[in-house]
């Protein structure tokens, strides 16, 4: 027997015994085109009845500019942060024994679980003058809540698990024999790490960086009790999207909200063909 | 090659580093994460108790409090099962079948995950608000979706789209489609081999799913609050109440029901260390998320 899997002359699935491809495709597609697609297409629409001047005026307003800097340049600062923290974090995990191990390890994706309103009230509270950071940052000077360091600190935060994780199977599949061969050829140390391991993790360590800064340049809900919110000094995007729809200036909030996502998607993309190119290099290589 | 001087002293194993650089390392790494992880859940708990039990027990049994814990249950009971629903059928579709377009469309089933909760929630409000495509249409027969539970339910639905299938997937392309066409050869139809082979075999597989569907579909804030419209007792969820109180100054009611929300975190974690460390073989390989 033979399935109609040449509909319209088309070859464009291969045949099965399997039963239910019409219908758990059909509703597939149903349900993403509702959830989904069909919304973010009335996003990516929207800012069109502003016109191709009123959404580049809308985009580069002084406070809009200002908004978008300082989501895109606080998620940098937390996205370097964690691939530093993140790839010491890993290395130990991976390659040493100490007690409570799999605890830590467990622990890693903590800001996965806990809610971002959660998390915000939390580092608030902590880092705020009177908290049990806080007051100690104070006598040094320092002021971390209600600054741009404390959406930087946030950011940190949120993104903490994905380097971690990105790294940590990349190390764990690592074969002993290379660093052997460095030693023996009499690097020490410090020389193998940088020029025989991490040329290895360097694709998985981008990937984390790059997952980490994607999810804080979007982040909400534990950035906005910490940061103060001041218009042009410590107010993120997602919030002036969030005010531009209480002020019902919907096609304005939509306008920044495709910035944000263009942003995003070419970042991305951009990493998406470095990755490649990695790749292809370190097959080349091979 | 020249032999090494008798006495020379034990070398250490050249693939590791001196037990001075380890154990710096593993400081470095316990105190970042007590800084950055465990101190701020235990500031959590503590700041619930701050007024004592008494205080605490009075904040989460207060009538806005429990409006908004069943509502955030009911949101998680109707958007959670959707995506599981969903997540099987698009993992059938793309695991069990080859065709065109499959990495597209994988491609489009994680893309919530990339996009920012508030403009997750702005969507919604676009299309279904009184200023939006179907609002008014929807004004009409009397139905709101915006400011209304429904709202709710569709961002938390959106957040959470990718959870179960990303997970399935994997999985059941690991599984191949051997044991479903044995089935089939049989002669069982396809919901008798759907759930008499597939779904035992992807048990394990769908409850971690579940797990971290559910987590976020609870702890959801920046989406919901969007299309919330914060209306106390009637469209708040947990954490918009959270910010409520938060804002009201009432800090021990904020932390006391923010400690709920961070029980149920910690309850996920173990229970997903549980089944990575006991099902690990019955977990797609990338199943760490």
């Amino acid at each position: 027997m033979k399935p109609p899997s040449s509909l319209f002359g088309l070859h464009w699935r291969q045949p099965s015994v399997l039963p239910g491809f019409g219908l758990t495709l059909g509703f597939t597609i149903f349900y993403l085109s509702v959830i989904v697609l069909i919304p973010l297409a009335a996003l990516l629409l929207r800012p069109a009845e502003l016109g191709w001047s009123g959404f580049w005026a809308a985009v580069t307003a002084p406070r809009v500019l200002a908004a978008l800097r300082l989501s895109f340049g606080a998620a940098l600062i937390g996205a370097v942060i964690n691939a530093v923290f993140g790839l010491i974090t890993a290395w130990v995990l991976v390659r040493y024994r100490f007690p409570a191990r799999p605890l830590v390890d467990a622990l890693i994706d903590l800001p996965f679980a806990l809610p971002t309103a959660v998390a915000g009230i939390a580092l608030t509270t902590l880092y705020a003058p009177n908290g049990w950071i806080g007051s100690l940052l104070g006598l040094l000077g320092i002021k971390v809540a209600f600054t741009p360091l404390g959406i930087a600190l946030a950011l940190t935060f949120i993104g903490l698990p994905f380097v971690v994780r990105t790294v940590q199977p990349v190390l764990q599949d690592l074969e002993r024999e290379i660093e052997e061969a460095a030693a023996s050829l009499g690097a020490g140390r410090f020389l193998t790490f940088l020029y025989v391991i991490l040329p290895t993790i360097a694709p998985a360590l981008l990937t984390g960086f790059a997952l980490a800064f994607a999810r804080a340049v979007g982040e909400y809900g534990s950035v906005i009790f910490i940061a103060g919110n001041m218009p042009m000094k410590s107010e993120i995007a997602p919030l002036l999207i969030v005010i531009k729809l209480e002020q019902y200036d919907y096609a304005g909030a939509a306008a920044i909200a495709v910035v944000m996502l263009a942003v995003s998607f070419v970042m991305l993309l951009v990493l998406n063909l470095l990755q490649r190119w990695a790749r292809r290099h370190e097959e080349a290589r091979a | 090659m020249n032999p090494k001087p008798q006495n020379a002293p034990r070398r250490r194993d050249p693939t590791t580093e001196p037990v001075w650089v380890r154990w710096l390392l593993i400081l470095i790494t316990i105190g970042y994460l007590l800084a950055m992880l465990v101190l701020p859940t235990v500031s959590v708990f503590i700041g619930g108790l701050a007024k004592g039990i008494q205080a605490y027990l009075a904040a989460v049994s207060e009538e806005d409090a429990l409006a908004a814990i069943r509502l955030t249950l009911l949101v998680a009971a109707i958007a959670v099962p959707l995506n599981v629903v969903f997540g099987l059928a698009a993992a059938w579709a793309i695991a069990k079948f080859e065709f065109r377009g499959k990495s597209l469309l994988i491609t489009l089933i994680d893309l919530p995950f990339s996009v920012s909760p508030v403009i997750s929630g702005l969507i919604y409000v676009l299309l279904y608000s009184v200023h939006g495509w179907f609002g008014p249409a929807l004004d009409a027969l009397g139905i709101k979706v915006v400011f209304s539970a429904t709202g709710i339910v569709l961002a938390t639905i959106f957040v959470t789209f990718p959870f179960v299938a990303r997970e399935l997937i994997p999985l059941m392309q690991e599984q191949g489609t051997d044991e479903e066409q044995a089935a089939i050869s049989l002669g069982a139809n396809g919901f008798q081999t759907f759930f008499r082979v597939t779904l035992p075999n992807v048990t394990w597989g769908l409850l971690y799913g579940v797990l971290l569907c559910n987590a976020r579909a609870m702890g959801e804030f920046g989406a919901v609050s969007v299309v919330s419209g914060h209306i106390r007792g009637l469209t708040n969820t947990m954490p918009l109440h959270i910010e409520i109180l938060y804002n009201e100054y009432d800090f021990v009611g904020a932390f006391a029901v923010a400690s709920l929300l961070a029980s149920l975190a910690l309850v996920t974690l173990a229970l997903k260390s549980l089944l990575e460390w006991r099902y690990a073989d019955r977990l797609a390989s990338g199943a760490r998320h």
